[in-house]
């Protein structure tokens, strides 16, 4: 049996996994906007938040996957659902690129376009969602794009913890020394990222003011 | 109502590392009158333009706007009643021409069909094609973005108006043509203009009286023919850096 046929073979399981893995994707990634665009803009309106979240998101980041969700393990409600943890675990790490790409797309704006709309009498709120957001728009997306194919990857280290996910197979194999096991997982989770990654940019670069 | 519209009383500006960017201003603006402030570049022009719509605040004294000091106006209503022309024209890339023209009139809610007869109006008015209404600004060249400019400052029909240069980096025909619409336009709106050029010519043509700046400092407020005639030395260096005989020309036509 080759690798295809493995597949189609257990195209239920794949099916799955996958849609497992789209949840712990697309959850996290929900949350992670949910939090970090706004982190993003409020840095831009107080400066001296700068240096403590982006340097808080930035610490998160170099924590080793796995040594998060142990951290996150006695956490409380979290902690008691695999996939909970695996959400919270994502989300943490796909804020970075949110934060720091809604913050340098705003400050990315003219100067003499956020100026025009200020001396015209725009309030703070008018300028923030008629001017700033569209116009740093295509750079957040960006934000979202590297966010998502990050979690992507990590994601499957989930299943260490029993999130489920595409990882389950790349365990599995690894465990069983079976590498038409670990490619069943890893080719799908390559292929989302992929996916992820040129859809996003193309919207990205939909979105790019000229 | 007072017959000064805007003054400066002992205005100077700084910056926070404590650079004096303007010094012991005063200055008033009459109603209905074309105020031009005139100097070289770093002058502290745009500064001085800045403190009346407060986007800047006085380090010391205070910018009285029809007899409020701007620190005691609500902003965003002091920001409304004043049309400005920003010298780099800031055009919203985002925004269609219509769009931008019909910003003001938009946040102040007025119901779309008047916003749209207003702005056919002053598409008018600054001498551009209604079809260029639904371009972007990355459509149009130097010289139609900076009426659009114009055209937005007016939208809401201000009595104040701040114009930072705003036939800058034009063509000399062109520029000429955008003076031409000014003076005409003036002659029908009477606005309370503010207009800050470094070119003489342009001052003399289009001023009500001429305010000189030199580094932060305000060296005379003068008619066009006083401005001409003055034996001032700083005046008397910028007609000449101009071609005195010609510009005295100019001042007599
Ligand atoms: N935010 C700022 N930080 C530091 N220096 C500034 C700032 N804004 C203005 N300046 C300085 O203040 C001085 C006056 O600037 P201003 O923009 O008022 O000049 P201007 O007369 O409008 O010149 P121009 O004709 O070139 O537009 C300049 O020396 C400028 O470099
Ligand atoms: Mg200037």
């Amino acid at each position: 049996m080759n690798i295809w046929q493995f597949m189609l073979h257990n195209h239920t399981e794949v099916l799955e996994l996958t849609l497992e893995h789209l949840w712990l994707v697309g959850a996290s990634t929900f949350f992670a906007v949910l939090i970090g665009i706004p982190l993003g803009i409020l840095i831009t309106r107080w400066p001296v938040l700068n240096k403590p979240v982006l340097g808080t998101a930035n610490i998160i980041q170099t924590i080793p996957s796995l040594a998060l969700f142990g951290f996150l393990l006695p956490a409380p409600w979290i902690g008691a659902r695999a996939d909970r943890l695996a959400i919270l675990a994502l989300t943490l790490y796909a804020l970075l690129p949110l934060i720091r790409n809604t913050y340098t797309g705003i400050k990315g704006v003219d100067r003499a376009v956020i100026e025009a709309g200020r001396g015209m009498g725009m309030t703070d709120r008018q300028l923030l969602w008629q001017v700033e957001l569209p116009l740093a728009l295509s750079v957040i997306i960006a934000g979202v794009r590297v966010g998502v194919v990050i979690s992507i990857g990590l994601a499957t280290i989930a299943a260490a913890i029993g999130a489920g996910g595409l990882g389950e197979y790349i365990f599995r194999g690894l465990a069983m020394v079976n590498d038409q096991v670990i490619l069943a997982g890893a080719i799908p989770a390559a292929a989302l990222a992929i996916l992820a990654d040129v859809s996003l940019g193309w919207l990205e670069k939909r979105l790019t003011p000229h | 109502m007072p017959d000064s519209a805007i003054q400066f009383r002992s205005v100077s500006y700084r910056l926070e590392n404590g650079r004096e960017l303007l010094h012991d201003l005063n200055l008033e603006v009459r109603r209905s009158e074309t105020l031009v402030l005139l100097g070289r570049s770093g002058s502290g022009k745009t500064t001085t333009l800045k403190l009346i719509n407060h986007l800047l605040a006085p380090s010391t004294g205070e910018v009285r706007v029809e007899g409020r000091s701007t620190r005691e106006w609500d902003v965003i209503r002091l920001r409304r009643m004043i049309g400005y022309v920003i010298q780099d024209v800031g055009l919203f890339p985002h925004f269609t021409v219509a769009r931008n023209i019909g910003l003001v009139p938009q946040i102040e809610n007025w119901p779309p069909d008047r916003i749209q007869q207003r702005v056919e109006e002053l598409l008018e008015h600054v001498g551009l094609d209604h079809s260029l209404g639904e371009r972007y600004p990355r459509e149009l060249s130097g010289g139609q973005r900076q009426r659009v400019g114009v055209a937005r400052a007016l939208a809401a029909d201000p009595p104040l108006l701040l114009m930072d240069e705003p036939f800058g980096a034009l063509d000399p025909i062109t520029r000429a043509e955008l003076q031409r619409e000014f003076l005409a336009l003036q002659g029908r709106l009477h606005k309370t203009v503010v207009f800050v050029t470094h070119d003489l010519r342009e001052a003399l043509l289009l001023g009500t009286r001429i305010a000189l700046m030199e580094d932060g400092r305000l060296i005379s407020v003068n008619t066009p023919q006083e401005f001409v005639d003055s034996t001032e030395p700083m005046v008397a260096a910028y007609v000449a850096a101009f071609g005195t005989p010609e510009i005295r020309k100019r001042a007599n036509p």
